[in-house]
C-alpha cells in the first residue's frame, strides 16, 4: 500500500478534440511547479486522468494538513498550478483478491473517518474489465462491510458526504477527499496577453486572474527617471516575479517613458495630463504586444476607482487600441482586489512607498468626463515631436526575464 | 563618480579595512580565550580603548563597543529610564532627534514614562528656555543629540550639560554624537555627558560598529546576557576587526582634526555661497554666511552639512537627476503623493512647505575636493532651469 496524489482538473473535461492540449499544458505546469520542491516525482496520465506518484517506495502522509516537509512543498505548489480543480491523496494497493481488499477499504474508512457520524456512498469504477466483479457488486459488497464494521457510518445514496472512490486498475485505487485547486485553466493552453504593470495594487492582480483562464503573459512598465526612482522600478521586476509563480515566466518590458511625459506635460492642458498619458501606454503596449505575438492587453482597471477609470476615460484610453483590452477587475471593489493580491502575496510589495508616477505629473483636479473629440484634437498638440519620441521610447526599451 | 552623501556612511578608510582584513584571516582569536590567540585578540580591544579614550580623556573602563549608533542609543536611553525609575518618570529629548532616541522614547512613553520633546529654533537649534523649564525634579533622563544629522546644527552641548547637572543632578545626560564624532572635539567629562553614543561607518570605519561611552559616575543596566563579556554590560563575543577597525578610523579622524576642519568649513563655506547665488535657493540650518569669520571652534555649524532647497524642484527628481551624473545626495522627503512628507527636523524648524518638498542635504568628507564641488554647481546650474519647468500645477 501506498499513498500517491490524484489531479482532478476542471473545465479540461469539456474541451472534445483539443482535450489533449489541455492536458499536455497542465502536464507540463504540474512537472515545472514540482520543480521548486525538494522531491523528485513522477507526473503520469492514465485514461484521461493524471497522477503524481513519488518515487519507488515512497508513500505521500495520507492526513491532512499536516504531512511531511515533502508532502507540503508538494500541497503548496499544486495549490498554485491554474487548471487543477482538485487533488485527492489516494491509497494505491495491490489486487491481491476482493477480501483483501475490503480489508483495505474498511481500514481507510476506520482511520479517515474515527470521529463524528457520517454517511458516505460508494463508487466503484472497473477500468480492468477482467476484474471478476462488476462495478455496482463491487459498490454494494464494499458498502456491507463497511456498515458492519463501522458504527459511526451510514449509507445514503442521494447526498453522501462522503464520495468513496474505489478504482480498479493495474493496482486498485481508494481515495475519499480533495484538496481544492485554484481552478481555471492550465497556463500555456489560452494564447498570451501584454499586462500593463505598474506598482500599485491592481495590475498584479489583473495578471493572475487573466492568467488564470490560461493565458501566459508578457508585461510592460512604464519609466520615467529622474521623476521615479531605480527602486519604484525594482518593484516592480519584484512584483512580476510574484505573479510569475502563478503565471510561469514573464517578459517585462520597459519603456523610458520621460521625454513623452515632459511633452505631454508642456504641450497639453494641464487636467489631461493622465488621460493622454495614459492613451500613449496604451499605444505603445499595444505596439510591443503586436510584436510578441500578443493576443490582447490586459489592465488592472476598475470602473470609476481614479480619475483615468471613469468609464469617459476608459472610452477615451480604450479607443487608440485595436486589440481587445481585457480588464479583469472591471467590476472589483478595491477591497476585493486587496484580497487577491494578499492570497498571492503580492500586496507587501505593491504598497512600497516607491511611486510610479511623480506628483508633478498628476494634476490636483484632472478630467472625470474626458469628450474623445477634445482630448483628440489636444493630442495633435503633439504632432511635431511625437513620433519621434515614440519611436525613440520603442527602440531604446530595455527586456528583463523574470521567473518566480 | 561624486559622493556627497558622508552623513549616510562613508568609505571604509582603507588602513581600517587592512587592519580589519588581517585580524579576520591571522589574528582572529577570540578574545575569552585562554591561549595566545586570545590574549591577540584581546591586545586589539585594549589598543581600540587607548585610542579612543584618548580622544574622548574618558576611562577605559567608560568605554563599550555595540553594534552602531542605534544600539546605543537605545541602551542608553533604555538603562538610563531603568535606573532612574524609582526617582522619576521624566524623559526629556528634542524635536530633531534620530529615530533611535526618538523610538525608544516613544517606547517609554507607552511603560508610562512621561516624554518631553523640545522644540528648535528655524536654525535648527534647541529652545534652551523650554529646556529650562521642563526640567523638573523628577526629569531622570535628557538626551540631546550634538550634531543634527540632516542641517548639520551643533548643539550648545556643554551649557545644556551644565544647566541639567545644576538643576537636577541626579539626572542623566545623553549625547547621540553619531554626527559629531571625528568632526569636532568631544570631551564628556568637561561638557557633563554622560552617556555618548559612536558609530563607526561615519567615519570610515566599519559597518556594524559602535561606541557607547559611559560616565564611570552612571550604572548602566545590560540588556544582552550571555557570556559575560565587556563586565557582564555586553555578553556576546567582542567584534574584534570592528572594533580595531573602529578606533583606526577614530585615530584618522583625529589626526589632523584642526586642519581637517578648517578646509571642510572652506569648502563648505564656498559651496553654500554659490548655491546661494543660484535663484531660489535656501539653505536650510544654521545661516551660514554669518559664520565664515568665527574661529572654526566657536561655530554652529557642522563642517560638513549642507542643506538646502531648491524651491519649485522636488527633492526625490533633483536627488535621480545629479544621480544620473553620478552625484550621490540625500533627500529630505520621498516623492509621495499620499503621506506626509519631509523630514521631522525640517518640519520642527517650522520650514514652509515649499522649502520641506524641495530640500536636499549635501555632505562631505575629508575626501570631498573643491573640484567635485564645481562639477556639482556646474550639473545644478544646467539641471535647476530645466526641473523646474515641470511644477505640479
Amino acid at each position: 500500500m501506498k499513498t500517491i496524489y490524484l489531479i482532478k482538473y476542471a473545465e479540461i473535461g469539456v474541451k472534445g478534440k483539443n482535450r489533449y492540449v489541455f492536458e499536455d499544458a497542465l502536464v507540463k505546469q504540474i512537472r515545472f511547479a514540482l520543480k521548486r520542491t525538494e522531491g523528485e516525482f513522477e507526473v503520469w496520465r492514465a485514461q484521461g486522468r493524471i497522477y503524481i506518484d513519488g518515487p519507488d517506495d515512497y508513500s505521500f502522509t495520507e492526513d491532512l494538513p499536516q504531512g511531511n516537509p515533502i508532502d507540503e512543498q508538494l500541497r503548496d505548489q499544486l495549490g498554485r498550478v491554474f487548471g487543477i480543480a482538485g487533488f485527492c491523496p489516494v491509497v494505491s494497493v495491490e489486487d491481491d483478491g476482493f477480501d483483501k481488499l475490503a480489508e483495505e477499504v474498511v481500514s481507510y474508512m476506520q482511520r479517515t473517518y474515527k470521529e463524528g457520524e457520517h454517511t458516505f456512498k460508494v463508487f466503484a469504477r472497473r477500468a480492468r474489465k477482467s476484474y471478476p466483479m462488476e462495478s455496482p457488486e463491487i459498490c454494494m459488497e464494499l458498502g456491507g462491510r463497511i456498515l458492519d464494521a463501522c458504527d459511526n457510518l451510514s449509507v445514503n445514496v442521494h447526498e453522501p458526504e462522503i464520495e468513496l472512490n474505489v478504482e480498479v486498475r493495474e493496482r486498485i485505487f481508494i481515495y475519499s477527499r480533495i484538496i481544492p485547486g485554484l481552478g481555471g485553466m492550465p497556463i500555456g493552453s489560452g494564447g498570451k496577453a501584454m499586462l500593463l504593470l505598474s506598482g500599485g495594487i491592481d495590475s498584479p492582480v489583473a495578471g493572475y486572474m487573466i492568467a488564470k483562464r490560461g493565458v501566459s503573459l508578457e508585461a510592460v512598465y512604464f519609466h520615467a527617471p529622474p521623476y521615479t526612482s531605480e527602486r519604484a522600478k525594482q518593484k516592480v521586476v519584484d512584483l512580476a516575479e510574484k505573479v510569475s509563480i502563478y503565471t510561469g515566466p514573464i517578459r517585462l518590458h520597459v519603456i523610458n517613458f520621460t521625454d513623452i511625459q515632459m511633452a505631454i506635460y508642456e504641450k497639453c492642458p494641464h487636467d489631461e495630463l493622465t488621460i493622454i498619458m495614459r492613451r500613449y501606454m496604451m499605444r505603445i503596449a499595444e505596439h510591443i504586444a503586436k510584436e510578441t505575438e500578443c493576443l490582447g492587453l490586459v489592465t488592472g482597471e476598475s470602473i470609476g476607482q481614479v480619475a483615468s477609470q471613469t468609464m469617459q476615460s476608459l472610452l477615451s484610453t480604450n479607443e487608440v487600441c485595436t486589440l481587445p483590452v481585457y480588464r479583469p477587475l472591471i467590476a472589483f471593489d478595491k477591497q476585493d482586489i486587496v484580497d487577491v493580491s494578499e492570497k498571492i502575496d503580492t500586496y507587501e510589495t505593491s504598497i512600497l512607498p516607491y511611486e510610479d508616477c511623480c506628483t508633478i505629473f498628476v494634476a490636483k483636479h484632472p478630467v472625470t468626463r474626458p469628450d474623445p473629440e477634445i482630448i483628440r484634437r489636444h493630442e495633435g498638440n503633439l504632432s511635431e515631436v511625437i513620433d519621434e519620441l515614440m519611436e525613440k521610447a520603442l527602440t531604446d526599451h530595455e527586456v528583463i526575464r523574470v521567473h518566480g | 563618480m561624486i559622493y556627497l552623501d558622508n552623513s549616510a556612511t562613508t568609505k571604509t578608510d582603507p588602513k581600517a579595512a587592512e587592519l580589519m582584513l588581517r585580524i579576520m584571516t591571522e589574528d582572529f582569536g577570540n578574545p575569552s580565550s585562554l591561549h595566545q590567540k586570545g590574549v591577540e585578540a584581546e591586545g586589539y580591544i585594549r589598543e581600540a580603548k587607548k585610542t579612543i579614550g584618548g580622544i574622548l580623556k574618558a576611562e577605559e573602563k567608560e568605554l563599550y563597543f555595540t553594534s552602531g549608533g542605534t544600539e546605543s542609543d537605545n541602551w542608553a536611553v533604555f538603562s538610563a529610564a531603568k535606573t532612574g525609575q524609582r526617582k522619576g518618570k521624566r524623559i526629556i529629548t528634542t524635536q530633531i532627534e534620530h529615530p533611535a532616541v526618538l523610538e525608544p522614547f516613544k517606547e517609554l512613553e507607552r511603560q508610562g514614562y512621561e516624554a518631553i520633546y523640545l522644540p528648535v529654533d528655524g536654525n535648527g537649534f534647541v529652545d534652551e528656555n523650554a529646556l529650562a523649564e521642563a526640567l523638573s525634579e523628577d526629569t531622570i533622563l535628557v538626551s540631546v543629540m550634538y550634531v543634527n544629522n540632516e542641517v548639520g546644527s551643533i548643539q550648545p552641548v556643554s551649557r545644556i550639560g551644565s544647566m541639567v547637572k545644576e538643576k537636577v543632578p541626579d539626572a542623566i545626560f545623553h549625547v547621540d554624537a553619531v554626527q559629531a564624532f571625528g568632526k569636532l572635539p568631544i570631551l564628556p567629562g568637561r561638557e557633563k555627558i554622560d552617556l555618548l553614543s559612536v558609530s563607526g561607518h561615519k567615519i570610515h570605519g566599519p559597518k556594524g560598529t559602535g561606541l557607547l561611552y559611559a560616565s564611570s559616575k552612571v550604572r548602566m543596566v545590560p540588556y544582552l546576557f550571555g557570556g559575560g563579556q565587556q563586565k557582564n554590560m555586553r555578553s556576546g563575543t567582542e567584534n574584534v576587526p570592528g572594533i580595531a577597525g573602529l578606533a583606526e578610523a577614530a585615530k584618522l579622524s583625529y589626526a589632523n582634526l584642526e586642519e581637517d576642519r578648517r578646509s571642510l568649513y572652506a569648502l563648505k563655506d564656498y559651496f553654500a555661497k554659490e548655491l546661494t547665488a543660484l535663484p531660489d535657493v535656501e539653505i536650510n540650518g544654521p545661516a551660514v554666511g554669518q559664520q565664515e569669520t568665527a574661529d572654526a571652534a566657536d561655530r554652529t555649524d557642522a563642517p560638513h552639512i549642507v542643506n538646502a532647497s531648491f524651491l519649485g524642484v522636488r527633492s526625490e527628481v533633483l536627488l535621480h537627476s545629479l544621480e544620473d551624473r553620478e552625484i550621490y545626495v540625500s533627500a529630505g522627503s520621498a516623492c509621495s503623493s499620499h503621506k506626509q512628507t519631509g523630514s521631522a527636523t525640517l518640519r520642527a524648524m517650522g520650514l514652509s512647505a515649499g522649502r520641506l518638498e524641495s530640500a536636499i542635504r549635501f555632505s562631505f568628507s575629508v575626501h570631498t575636493t573643491k573640484e567635485e564641488l564645481d562639477t556639482t554647481l556646474e550639473a545644478l546650474r544646467e539641471l535647476l532651469p530645466a526641473l523646474r519647468r515641470f511644477t505640479r500645477r
